[in-house]
């Protein structure tokens, strides 16, 4: 033989070909009467074993207060510890000296999906979302300014907590 | 042959080619759609099913893309063997299933029909297309006649893959050729002549030669996986190292011409081990199927429609057990697939054809007429030598390395 096999002494009942094969073939048989375990995606979004972890960290939504506006303060710390460099912040003051987002843009193209974001908003305002349907027309779409970024109704991740890391 | 009889054989042959052709055009579709399926079944999934019923149009789909897809050929490419390269494996391919019976025969007939006047046919008429005297001769030739297809291809798409699948494919095909033809000897000795039609017949005075030459079977049923270039011999286009093999450089309509090729094949040949060592349209356990059809009653056409369901289930039956073994056994290792063709296949097929030939003088010698007894007698010959080479096929005593190792051990 011009290539040098190694060959493991194997006890006797494990070596023959013919009854691997056929012990093989059983195997496969046996899967095919066995339930599939695949997900319907479109129509099923959740099976009995697997949902989306609320933990998942998606498109951002930015929450508002009950008039209806963002509760951002445009105190910069967002754009500041972004890695991905993707969050646009210009700020304004109106004549009460409350400050707020004139411009406030996330490129969901450039977002790494870390969500630093979230953890470090002092007015919890910015979050990423449990959120994975995502698909535009124009790559444009895809820089999401702050009318569509409170307009989103997903529900926002619980992000991982290092004093409860079990989500309790 | 008078006019009204060549008029009468050219209908009768005109409307079987278009039929066995449009069959099997729609057994391709419906076996890849099984394969596809049936592989997802095997591995917990659920396949395709959203292009009509159950998926089932999915291929349909499918061959309408590839027909709207871009040719690609490449610069170095020999533009008139790259074109022509899938069309020899595809007729190949198609001309196999020529020689096959597919149900009983049909009555003489002899009536006067619109546009083509009178028409006569004398005797049965036989359910295949050709019916050749030189039988599965005819196979073994075109068969080997798809290889230049996978060879040609694979050297004329001047791409190193497809060059590298293309001399694999010829390597492997060549040594397994010859235990393919050399297990059907002993076909040709039990049945003592090549036609198909004639076999049958033998398996239906005697038994089917699953039980008169069992190893026989065997070692056809290997080979063809090896004929068909399905896993675990699909060397030619061994996914893992050769990009796609042979086909490397194919793309639209001219690739979907292999794949076709290459489901025709599996049908072909699983009709064939129906038909060798299966009785082929016979129902078993019965004598009404095998009578001579003299006129066209309901029962001779119900007789047809019978066997012929017999035929396609058997086929189908093997058809699935190739899609079976696909999805079980991982491919073999090139040496491995060489090895096992020349150094186990071949002897074992030559010690048995010396055998069988022993074994049918002796029966003939004592007298014995061809009947179920005949079949049984030689049954009990087989039995010994498939326990013999099971006990013979045990990885130890497969593998050199492994008694040589054991050898310096003792």
């Amino acid at each position: 033989m011009a290539i040098t096999v190694k060959v493991m002494k194997r006890p006797e009942h494990e070596v023959s070909y013919l009854r691997a094969t056929l012990k093989g073939l059983a195997l496969t048989f046996s899967h095919l009467l066995r339930p599939s375990v695949t997900m319907q995606y479109p129509e099923q979004t959740a099976t009995d074993d697997w949902t989306l972890s609320p933990r998942w960290r998606g498109t951002h939504r930015m929450l508002t207060d009950e008039q209806g506006r963002s509760k951002c303060v445009a105190c910069g710390l967002c754009p500041q510890i972004c890695p991905a460099n993707c969050i646009k912040l210009v700020p304004g003051e109106d004549e009460q000296g409350n400050r707020y987002p004139l411009i406030y843009e996330i490129d969901e193209f450039r977002c790494v999906f870390c969500g630093y974001c979230q953890e470090v908003c002092p007015e919890e305002a910015i979050h990423v979302g449990v959120h994975y349907e995502n698909a535009e027309y124009e790559r444009g779409r895809f820089v999401y300014d702050l009318e569509r970024l409170c307009a989103q109704t997903h529900p926002v991740s619980t992000l991982w907590d290092p004093s409860d890391p079990k989500g309790q | 042959m008078t006019p009204e009889e060549l008029k009468g054989l050219l209908l009768v042959s005109s409307i079987k080619i278009g039929v066995v052709f449009a069959v099997i055009m729609i057994g391709v579709i419906m076996i890849i759609w099984v394969e596809r399926r049936g592989s997802a079944l095997l591995q917990d999934r659920l396949g395709p099913n959203r292009v009509g019923p159950l998926g089932l149009l999915q291929n349909v789909a499918d061959g309408l893309k590839n027909f709207t897809k871009e040719e690609v050929m490449p610069l170095q490419a020999d533009p008139v063997i790259f074109v022509m390269a899938p069309m020899m494996s595809f007729v190949a391919a198609m001309l196999l299933f020529a020689v096959v019976p597919f149900a009983a025969p049909l009555p003489p007939f002899d009536v006067t029909l619109p546009l083509i006047g009178h028409v006569v046919h004398e005797g049965p008429v036989a359910m295949v297309i050709a019916n050749l005297p030189v039988g599965f001769l005819f196979i073994l030739a075109v068969s080997s006649i798809a290889v230049y297809g996978i060879v040609l291809a694979g050297w004329s798409s001047n791409s190193k893959y497809a060059f590298l699948g293309a001399l694999r494919a010829s390597a492997q095909m060549i040594s397994y050729e010859i235990p393919l033809a050399m297990s059907l000897v002993v076909v040709l000795l039990l049945a003592g002549n090549v036609p198909l039609g004639d076999i049958i017949a033998f398996q239906q005075q005697t038994t089917w030669f699953v039980f008169a030459a069992t190893l026989s079977w065997l070692l056809f049923h290997v080979a063809t996986f090896a004929e068909t270039n399905r896993m675990p011999f699909d060397l030619a286009e061994a996914e893992a190292e050769l990009v796609a093999g042979f086909h490397t450089e194919y793309s639209s309509m001219k690739f979907a011409m292999f794949f076709i090729a290459e489901y025709t094949g599996l049908i072909t040949m699983s009709a064939l081990i129906a038909t060798l060592f299966f009785g082929g349209w016979d129902i078993p356990f019965t004598t009404w199927d095998e009578q001579e059809a003299t006129n066209w009653s309901f029962g001779t056409l119900f007789r047809v429609g019978m066997t012929n369901l017999f035929f396609i289930g058997k086929t189908f039956f093997f058809a699935w057990v190739y899609i079976w073994v696909r999805w079980t056994v991982p491919r073999f290792r090139f040496d491995q697939v060489m090895h096992l063709g020349w150094k186990i296949l071949l002897p074992i097929s030559l010690g048995y054809i010396v055998v069988m030939a022993s074994a049918v003088l002796v029966l003939e010698r004592l007298g014995m007429v061809h009947d179920w007894k005949y079949g049984m007698a030689l049954f009990a010959v087989n039995v010994p030598l498939v326990a013999l080479c099971v006990f013979g096929l045990d990885r130890d005593r497969l593998l050199l390395g492994a008694r040589l190792r054991s050898q310096a051990e003792t």
